[in-house]
């Protein structure tokens, strides 16, 4: 017996209406039900945060999130980072510029996490960056470049957070 | 994993209600009850989702305690100034636990409940013997690799260890569960496997965790979480120690000392023996360190974990000495 619900997700700001199965996770509902691929599949366990997304603006691993769940919340993914005209991210732009991965598959989950650790303010230091990108693991082992453009990026996020406020 | 029903409960008498359905299983952050369905362990006909009930995730401190709703985050817990304030170990213990994305999503209640990192008990598809999910079946860790695995609290049925880090704090400095129609302490909240591992809390059907209570006190205010593990981060215990410390108006002798153990036994484990030990005491080294290896006492190893006997009372001392180090910097 298949029971399927019908649920309105808002993710990047656009509604999207979709039938799954209760037990589809947000990570399987955005890559296979709506095709947005970006958010990846590592291991579908939680333990390694490539499928890490954004819900009501705090990071969290879409993995072990029902899409049932965050009906009614607001999703961002990968998808929504960059501007409508297609202007990098801060991040996006310090991991380009640090080469800050290799093969690329736990970079969209990467990026997600960074933007959230510098927003929570978490990126005051290498050590720091360390502990709070520690749910994000690299098979290939970037993490030297990884933390260099985490450290970047926060420099480059915060003074014009600042400017923002300032102005 | 296995097809369910999905309910969103929009009140708290619905999801009791819920719950009590046969296969029915709560639903908060998701983070132990997905995976365990991931793993096949957790076969829920229902998830009765409570994330979206309203008045459960509110932190308060009072002049008396520090009270906590089921549903707050673990990083709103742990980034809490009033929390940091009267009790450290509280926080700490939750800034050392899981990743930044994980304490993002777990609830304390759900933080509280969640079981056991055995990988037999994970593994059903391979080891279909574990008397934790299938009473009668028998043990894979016994004879198999238990580096992890508990050392005090053991049975011949089960030597799975808990292996909650916030819950080490809480069993230190007294916390109170809260059931709604009744509050448990902490320490008598868990069972001990015995001989019925399958039964790991005093939970009855449709009961569930609705938050929980702390007492201040001065050794929670003067205290701290120590964790040692195979990494830096992201990584469950070795062994930990939740110590909180009290001196006399001399600032030499203990008045309160408490000290919890977590990643060595079957349940949040109290170390009282190393407690009754120093209390009314003038700490020094040697005093700390024949205390500390009271935190063994009765302890049980396997082949592979023998080394978490060496380990934990190391662990405990250094946790003692460093809520012991008085501000000019030496042993107080």
């Amino acid at each position: 017996m298949t029971r399927t619900i019908h649920l309105n997700l808002d993710i990047n700001g656009k509604g999207y209406d979709l039938d799954v199965e209760p037990r589809v996770t947000l990570l399987d509902a955005l890559r296979d039900h709506l095709v947005l691929t970006g958010t990846k599949k590592g291991c579908d366990q939680g333990q390694c945060g490539a499928c890490t997304c954004h819900v009501d603006g705090r990071r969290v691993l879409s993995c072990l999130t029902l899409a049932a769940q965050v009906e009614g919340r607001q999703v961002e993914t990968i998808e929504g980072l960059s501007g409508a005209d297609g202007t990098l991210h801060a991040v996006q732009a310090a991991f380009l510029e640090q080469d800050a991965f290799q093969c690329g598959y736990c970079t969209p989950g990467q990026i997600m996490s960074a933007v959230a650790c510098i927003r929570e303010g978490h990126a005051g230091s290498d050590a720091e960056i360390r502990e709070y990108m520690s749910g994000n693991l690299c098979r290939c082992g970037a993490y030297n470049s990884i933390v260099a453009a985490v450290r970047q990026a926060a420099q480059a996020v915060v003074p014009a957070t600042k400017e923002m406020a300032d102005a | 994993m296995r097809d369910f029903s999905y309910l969103r409960a929009s009140t708290l008498d619905e999801a009791r209600q819920a719950v009590l359905q046969a296969g029915a299983s709560i639903l908060a952050g998701g983070t132990t009850l997905i995976d365990l369905a991931k793993c096949g362990v957790a076969e829920p006909e229902t998830v009765v989702d409570i994330s979206h009930l309203e008045g459960l995730s509110g932190i308060e401190v009072t002049p008396q305690s520090v009270t906590i709703g089921a549903l707050s985050r673990m990083s709103d817990v742990a980034d809490h100034s009033g929390i940091q304030a009267e009790m450290p170990a509280v926080s700490e213990s939750l800034l050392l636990a899981a990743s930044a994305q994980l304490r993002n999503m777990a609830t304390i209640g759900g933080n509280v409940m969640q079981r056991t990192r055995c990988p037999y008990f994970r593994d059903p598809g391979t080891f279909p013997a574990c008397n934790k999910r299938n009473p009668g079946s028998g043990c894979s860790a016994l004879g198999g690799i238990t580096r992890n695995h508990a050392v005090l609290g053991t049975s011949e049925h089960c030597l799975a260890s808990n292996p909650g880090d916030l819950a080490v704090a809480l069993v230190a400095f007294d916390a109170v569960v809260d059931l709604g129609s009744r509050r448990v302490p902490f320490d008598e909240f868990f069972l001990l496997p015995g001989d019925t591992p399958d039964r790991e809390t005093v939970l009855q059907p449709g009961e569930m965790i609705i938050g929980l209570s702390i007492p201040k006190s001065a050794a929670a205010k003067n205290s701290t979480y120590l964790k040692v593990r195979d990494r830096q981060s992201y990584e469950f215990a070795a062994a930990s120690a939740a110590v909180g410390l009290e001196l006399e108006d001399d600032g030499r002798t203990v008045r309160d000392i408490r000290v919890g153990l977590g990643g060595v036994a079957t349940k949040p484990w109290r170390a009282r023996a190393v407690e009754q030990a120093l209390i009314g005491k003038v700490l020094d080294d040697a005093t700390i360190k024949a205390a500390s290896l009271l935190a063994m006492e009765g302890a049980v190893a396997q082949s592979d974990n023998t080394y978490k006997i060496d380990l934990v009372p190391r662990v405990v001392a250094r946790a003692i000495e460093t809520v012991s180090t008085d501000k000019s910097g030496g042993l107080a």
